[in-house]
């Protein structure tokens, strides 16, 4: 069998367009096929999606490889993991990276195993050791509370990138780069699985992954009341409201508002932490924020540890208070 | 309805995190004293789904654990939320190995109990927050897998998931047998009742040696897995909070607001 070489990202589509984790790991593949010496390709898996190719193209891919078929309309397990199986075996990288998604949850540990190679998941480090080439592979373990570095003994190595762990390219719409048509040869009886509705849960205002501004509430909120006090100073804010995991188990706020390890990764200019004890698996979700605020009474909650501004109080005295004043000083 | 869950044993994640700490010489964490140690929560969430189809449809719930040092009250109490029963795979020969080769092992116990319609996991383990080894059973066993369950409904020979996504759900339905992951978006677990607890007391559990599920010795724990864990450390915390306060909280507030428009971090 010939060499594995290269680095192949799978890519998921948003809207007709690429996916930010894609062009996210398209940045991240890169850098790695340059310390490598070697090619970096993408394999587009879906239906109508050709027309995609010169976006990946500008944003770092050498090759593009497009398995287009009505089969792959919507992402089935077993029909993407048998293409991309299919992609592996034909042009046999070293490296293959996906996103941690819904999709990249679900598809890479099943390819991983097909492959004979095990996955490391939700990485926020990627690199090359020089001599080895091996690729080293950095992800939070324990809730977030520890960090731990992989290497896999067999190829190819197969990894899923955590969202907003990478930093895309400016994209270059002069760089050039090739698409090769495969087809996906699907067998429509080996797809086990069926799409019977896809439930949106329309969420009002700004999506948590898009604001700049997010305030948040956990546990010590107490109940459903003190959300309504959230949204309003988010939306004094421009801003969105969420909530750690605590306040979505207790069915105080919707799931889709979970900030953390399970939830949302989101990355704001200014996260409000309210009432929020700042569990590593929380701030699994909102590390990423340039600036926390943190608002806990209890003066030796973890939170205050990752916060640059910290008040000690009671949030129901705390929070109106700091909507007044914010309203005063921004004139809104 | 015969049905697998699959559990582990880890390090409490509610343990509080100052009370985290890493032995950097052997790259594993060391127990904080007088925290014992839990079942994953999401693979209590994966017994409490195996409960809910047991109490639709009836049947037996078959338990596995793979580890050494396994508490019995620990690893009991799925039995004490009224599953059937548990089997071990408890031997120094399964541990020290990845995702890969515990996902081996137990694929060989699920093929040596053989009868299975549904095989549960949690979602991810809350030690190694990986996520592969529900999938990973599911392919060795050459089965479907729907993974990030909030709600399971079993019809005849087929199954009806909910599984989680970015912005909702969506509904699959799947073939048995099936495995499936389970998120905590599915609900609280059962609390164990004094009839399970004493129940699970009477029952032992049944240990199976690499020999008992013909495992080849190679494809197990150290000797067979395909990563390798060069360091394991804490991320290092700058911890240089600002503290806002003032003649009272509403006080405090407000000097936080001024702070806040001053740093220009809003405008």
């Amino acid at each position: 069998m010939a060499e594995n070489k290269g680095v192949m990202i799978v890519a998921e589509f948003l809207n007709g367009k690429l996916a930010a984790i894609s062009k996210e790991l398209l940045g991240a593949g890169s850098k790695l096929a340059k310390d490598l010496g070697e090619e970096l390709s993408v394999v587009f898996i879906g239906e109508g999606i050709a027309g995609i190719a010169p976006e990946a193209i500008a944003q770092g891919a050498d090759k593009v490889y497009v398995v287009d078929d009505v089969l792959l309309k919507e992402y089935l397990t077993d029909a993407y993991v048998a293409v991309a199986e299919k992609v592996i075996q034909q042009v046999n990288p070293r490296i293959v990276l996906a996103g941690q998604t819904t999709l990249g949850r679900d598809f890479t540990p099943r390819l991983a195993f097909r492959l004979n190679a095990a996955a490391t998941m939700d990485c926020i480090d990627l690199s090359i050791e020089a001599g080895t080439k091996k690729l080293l592979m950095t992800k939070p373990v324990y809730g977030g509370n520890a960090r731990a570095i992989f290497t896999s003994e067999v190829l190819p190595n197969v990894a899923t990138v955590r969202v907003k762990a990478m930093t895309a390219l400016a994209p270059d719409a002069s760089r050039k780069g090739e698409v090769v048509t495969i087809t996906a040869g699907l067998d429509a009886a080996a797809i086990r699985t069926n799409v019977l509705q896809k439930v949106v849960q329309e969420v009002q205002g700004i999506k948590l992954e898009d604001a700049t501004v997010i305030v948040s509430g956990g546990r010590g909120m107490g109940g459903p009341e003190g959300f309504k006090q959230l949204a309003s100073l988010a939306k004094l804010l421009r801003g969105a409201a969420g909530a750690s995991r605590p306040p979505c188990d207790s069915g105080w706020v919707p799931e889709t508002m979970q900030v953390g390890l399970t939830g949302k990764i989101v990355s704001p200019d200014v996260y409000i932490a309210v009432a929020i004890s700042g569990s590593s698996q929380h701030l699994a979700g909102c590390g990423g924020s340039k600036n926390i605020i943190a608002i806990n009474c209890d003066a030796e909650a973890n939170i205050f540890k990752e916060a640059r501004f910290g008040v000690v109080g009671d949030w129901k005295k705390v929070v109106p208070a700091l909507e007044t004043k914010l309203k005063e000083l921004l004139g809104r | 309805m015969n049905i697998i869950v699959c559990v582990k044993q880890v390090p409490d994640p509610e343990a509080p995190p100052a009370s985290f700490k890493i032995d950097s010489a052997t790259n594993k964490v060391i127990p904080p004293p007088g925290v014992p140690p839990v079942i994953s929560p999401f693979d209590e969430q994966a017994v409490e789904a195996a409960l809910r189809v047991k109490d639709a449809k009836g049947g037996k719930i078959t338990v596995i654990s793979l580890g050494v040092n396994l508490l019995r009250d620990v690893v009991k109490k799925p039995l004490s939320m009224g599953a059937d029963e548990l089997i071990l795979l408890e031997d120094p020969a399964y541990v020290d190995g990845d995702s890969w080769t515990t996902a081996y092992a137990l694929a060989m116990a699920i093929k040596k109990i053989g009868q299975f319609d549904l095989i549960f996991c949690g979602r991810q383990a809350a030690d190694t927050d990986a996520g592969q080894v529900g999938s990973a059973i599911a392919e060795i066993l050459g089965i479907p897998s729907v993974t990030v369950a909030r709600k399971i409904e079993v019809n005849e020979s087929k199954v009806k998931v909910e599984k989680v996504t970015a912005d909702g759900f969506d509904v699959i339905e799947t073939s048995m047998p099936a495995l499936i992951t389970v998120s905590n978006e599915l609900g609280e677990p059962r609390y164990a009742t004094i009839k399970g607890i004493m129940a699970a007391k009477r029952k032992e559990p049944i240990i199976w040696k690499p020999a008992d599920i013909s495992a080849d010795p190679a494809k197990l724990g150290a000797a067979g897995k395909r990563m390798a864990m060069l360091k394991l450390f804490q991320p290092v915390k700058e911890g240089k909070c600002e503290m806002v306060t003032g003649e009272n909280e509403e006080d405090a507030a407000a000097n936080l607001a001024k702070k806040l428009v001053e740093a220009k971090l809003l405008s």
